[in-house]
């Protein structure tokens, strides 16, 4: 298709414009872990360091984030292979209800957060009388988990077909065998996207947390929800915000370098 | 490929126990998707499926107003009352107009941007164009919110600009919502509709030009049509998002109410998991709906 000159340039500016509105929220952020005013205003009355120092020397935040660390790790782990092994299941095999495996497996992150969260609360206090801890965090967020990564290998396994592991197969390589050295290891970089999404889909969930957290349970988004509204620690949060954007690089960096494959990225 | 590797390391069959195992599952494909499927449908029936079941069980029950206890026999009251409230019917308007208002906004801007880093962009530009797209994504979400709570501020950056060409902040309120909703959520709506034009074989835009077609039949006649499953895949996400938030508005909502704020008010400050139950029910309702609507399109795959 032969677009014009014009037409080009449009589109173009439209882009720039798209990011300009994804970063300028962004940027405003960090400038505003430097401002010296509380309220945040604009323009900044002046600048200043002290809220990185604060930040640095925040028990609450590092507790926080080594809290959502464990979690999304655990969680990811979970979904990884549980979403791995779906996938095989269906995308290697028809069987009746299938579409329905399929549609139960979207449905926790189809569905609004706050019915996955209340469900599961309702599920864990009142039909399995557990205490909430950090353990039913991590369930919760496994479940939603599965979606990402059963995504990424599903795309995978389609494209891939299944020539190699019949080869494999009529050579006379087991069940095992094949998996382990054929078809994992072209699964190898899918995992990784889809593992790095679960991790910063766990890392970043707040509505189901709430719910499904017990007392002394804050995770990072928890702890920046309490600390959000008040007035002295509102530019702590800031520098918290921006030090985990300027972290958010090295995943996706990594995802890039070892898939190259954008379509993983999803 | 590792085929090289898959043969060196399997030297000769060996009637290992592990070896009848596998080859008795080769020749049984029922007990192998028995194997792979045991592990991830019980627990996703066993912690979510049983989960809503549950809740949509406890939708039926009522809470007794003085003890503040469950009452467990089964009754239509909560449904009852969700039916013909205004205060449901409101809220849940208000809700799916915003809803449908965010995913209308997104997809609009994502259209030009992912068409140009799928047709346009080199290859070079498109990945820097991807992690562009992808990195704000990976900022909080409540530091998105929170960001737009100081933008939209009295006193704020948006105030401040809008005044030199005598315009306004537009303040806390439902615009509010939409502009951070829509802000939040736009990278997910971008990224498919990306992934679903790089599908569209650039062959095929070509012929449509040589045949004749201008630039926007050939956009209405040949991609859209292959792209409305990546759209709609796209709007699950920003729809569903937006139609279960609550914290959102709590920020940069003012005094307005989603269906979201009411579930959270009577799960906690009003006890009452029933009622919370059943005003759950209208967003499943609704996003049950959208999906089964759209699960013939092919949206499903896309996500």
């Amino acid at each position: 298709m032969i677009l014009s000159a014009s037409v080009r340039r449009l589109l173009a500016a439209l882009t720039g414009l798209t990011l300009l509105l994804l970063y300028l929220p962004l940027a405003v952020v960090v400038l505003n872990s430097f401002n010296t005013s509380k309220s945040l205003t604009w323009p900044p009355p002046g600048l200043t360091f002290d809220w990185w120092e604060r930040a640095f020397h925040s028990a609450g935040a590092r507790d926080a984030v080594g809290t959502s660390v464990e979690v999304a790790l655990t969680a990811t782990a979970i979904a990884l292979v549980l979403g791995t092994l779906m996938s095989l299941a269906l995308q290697r095999h028809d069987f009746f209800g299938k579409s329905s495996v399929n549609l139960l497996v979207i449905l926790p992150i189809a569905l609004p957060g706050i019915v996955t969260g209340i469900a599961l609360n309702n599920a864990f206090r009142g039909i399995l009388s557990l205490q909430l801890s950090i353990m039913t965090v991590i369930v919760a967020h496994a479940t939603f988990c599965i979606v990402t990564v059963f995504n990424n290998v599903q795309a995978r396994l389609r494209r891939m077909g299944s020539n190699f592991e019949e080869a494999s197969a009529d050579l006379g390589a087991g069940l095992w065998t094949t998996f382990r050295l054929v078809t994992f290891p072209q699964l190898r970089s899918a995992l990784l996207a889809g593992g790095l999404l679960a991790f910063a889909l766990s890392f970043d969930e707040i509505i189901v947390t709430t719910f499904t957290a017990g007392a002394g349970v804050n995770t990072l988004p928890i702890w920046i929800l309490d600390n959000l509204f008040r007035p002295n620690q509102a530019p702590v949060v800031n520098v918290v915000a921006v030090v985990l954007i300027l972290l958010s690089v090295v995943p996706i960096w990594i995802a890039q370098k070892i898939s190259g494959d954008i379509d993983n990225l999803r | 490929m590792s085929v090289d590797t898959a043969r060196a390391a399997v030297p000769e069959t060996r009637r290992t126990a592990a070896r009848r195992v596998s080859s008795s599952l080769s020749a049984r494909p029922r007990a192998r998707l028995a194997l792979l499927l045991a592990a991830p449908l019980t627990w996703l029936v066993l912690v979510y499926v049983v989960a809503l079941a549950a809740l949509l069980v406890s939708a039926l029950w009522t809470v007794d107003s003085f003890t503040g206890e469950i009452n467990r026999s089964l009754t239509f009251d909560n449904l009852k009352e969700i039916a013909t409230e205004s205060l449901y019917r409101t809220v849940t308007l208000r809700t799916v107009g915003v809803a449908v208002l965010v995913t209308v906004v997104d997809v609009a801007i994502a259209l030009p941007i992912a068409f140009y880093m799928a047709k346009l962009a080199s290859q070079r530009m498109q990945r820097i164009l991807v992690i562009a797209v992808l990195t704000p994504l990976w900022a909080s979400y409540l530091v998105k919110a929170f960001a737009w709570r100081s933008v939209l501020s009295d006193g704020g950056i948006f105030q401040w600009a809008a005044s030199r060409i005598g315009l306004d902040t537009p303040g806390y309120g439902l615009t509010a919502v939409v502009i951070t909703q829509a802000y939040i959520w736009l990278p997910y709506v971008i990224l498919p509709i990306f992934a679903g034009l790089e599908r569209v074989p650039n062959s095929l835009l070509d012929a449509s030009g040589d045949l004749g077609a201008s630039t926007w039949q050939t956009m209405r006649t040949i991609v859209l049509p292959m792209l409305t499953p990546a759209i709609i895949a796209g709007s699950i996400f920003s729809f569903s998002l937006t139609l279960g938030d609550y914290i959102t508005v709590n920020i940069v909502g003012g005094a307005n109410q989603m269906l979201g704020n009411l579930v959270y008010t009577n799960v906690g400050a009003a006890n009452n998991l029933p009622l919370a139950a059943a005003i759950a029910l209208i967003p499943i309702v609704i996003m049950i709906g959208y999906l089964t609507a759209v699960r013939r399109t092919g949206a499903l795959e896309n996500l």
